[in-house]
């Protein structure tokens, strides 16, 4: 096919009407990710019992809004990358914002705590299920990303990919907010971290394969 | 990255006609569609002719791919960037696609640090013949594809008219062209 034909062809209508808007897919693919993420600690893990005391307390709303904030700036670097031509420096920037407070917060803590008990509070009772916990609860968020991204034109596609699992992760840390019983920020800044770099990690690696276009 | 202040006066004037022409082919005129695809297609043979002395033969099927990924991609362009920046990414990941590809020497000596070299400063309206053949690439999609863009995108069928004809729901037509074309664009790429 000549040039010309391809241009005849692909001009006889160009309007973009009926395109779903690029936030509205994110968005769907966030909160369907969320969603399950719960559904599934709740039936796989179970909300902790005292979740309706918990709640009341300052701690408990600390490490939602840390899930939040994640969810948030690890969105807004996506969309970025999902669109040509736009850079992402200010995306990835905001990304580095809570994980600095987290860390802030973690180490004012542990500073803070009395000789001997600072282990502890790094380690918490679950530290060896809680990564592979929050990867597990982030594969269907995974897969709506990936969804939402592949609708999109990312050319980074490594990038594209990891911000787009670290969404994933973030969006099953909220949900593992409800069953998870630590409530020291030192553990939350390595092992939830952690647990988000998990589908960060495998974004990458899959980005090249699965969001090329 | 891109910015508008650094363009000279002739790729600031081809950065205005074309967003113009493709801002309003978005909003569903065709014939601007047209002289934005048309404009473009200048402007990029030039470039691509400059960026491959050693693949001549190749620009014409980096091109036509490119069209059509600029054409796939054109929803994620946002109102209000700048289009040689957006044109400009697309353009360059279609090219290091092509050199990944094809693992050509000139992928050795960075091809892609050419910020400031705008696609828009030269235009090439001298076609060369494409290796590839997307008209018989489109014979080898599934029918929900191939035939939706065959009567609305070659025979310039209505939406309405193409179902009748196909027998497909409008909807179907609808969805058939929008995925038909980028299963054409895996098929260039060599995917499926």
């Amino acid at each position: 096919m000549k040039t010309e034909r391809l241009i005849d062809m692909l001009a006889t209508d160009g309007s973009v009407a009926d395109h779903p808007a690029p936030s509205r897919r994110f968005g769907i693919a966030v909160l369907g990710g969320i969603a399950a993420a719960v559904v599934l600690m709740a039936l796989g893990l179970g909300i902790r019992p005292d979740i309706g005391t918990v709640v009341h307390t300052a701690m408990f709303w600390i490490r939602v809004g840390f899930a939040v904030a994640m969810l948030g700036t690890a969105l807004l670097a996506a969309t970025r990358l999902a669109r040509p031509g736009v850079t992402a420096a200010p995306g990835l920037a905001a990304i580095a914002m809570p994980v600095a407070l987290i860390w802030c917060l973690a180490a004012f803590v542990l500073v803070h705590a009395p000789e001997g008990s600072r282990l502890a509070l790094l380690l918490g009772h679950t530290w060896r299920v809680c990564p592979p916990l929050i990867a597990a609860l982030s594969a269907p968020a995974f897969v709506a990303m990936f969804w939402a991204m592949r609708g999109m034109a990312p050319v980074r596609l490594r990038l594209a990919g990891a911000v787009a699992g670290l969404a994933a992760g973030a969006a099953a840390v909220i949900a593992y907010c409800l069953h998870c019983p630590e409530m020291a920020p030192p553990f939350w800044a390595v092992w939830y971290l952690s647990g988000m770099l998990i589908p960060a990690v495998a974004g990458s690696l899959l980005g090249p394969r699965f969001l090329r276009w | 990255m891109v910015s508008t202040n650094r363009m000279s006066p002739t790729v600031e004037a081809a950065e205005i006609t074309l967003r113009d022409c493709f801002l309003a082919g978005l909003a569903g005129d065709a014939a601007q569609y047209r002289a934005f695809l048309e404009g473009l297609t200048g402007h990029m043979r030039a470039y691509l002719r400059r960026r491959l002395p050693k693949a001549q033969d190749d620009v014409e099927d980096i091109l036509q791919e490119t069209l059509l990924a600029v054409h796939n991609a054109r929803h994620t362009y946002r109102e209000g960037q700048p289009l040689t920046a957006w044109l400009h990414a697309i353009a360059r990941y279609k090219l290091m696609d092509f050199f990944r590809a094809h693992a050509r020497r000139e992928a050795l000596h960075d091809p892609f640090d050419d910020e400031h070299e705008w696609i828009f400063a030269a235009s090439d309206d001298e076609p060369a013949n494409a290796r590839r053949d997307i008209g018989v690439l489109l014979e080898t999609l599934p029918d929900r594809h191939r035939l939706p863009i065959v009567f609305v995108k070659l025979q310039g069928l209505s939406v309405a008219e193409a179902s009748l004809a196909s027998g497909m729901s409008e909807s179907a037509i609808k969805v058939g062209v929008h995925r038909g074309l980028k299963a054409l664009a895996a098929r260039l790429r060599g995917d499926a």
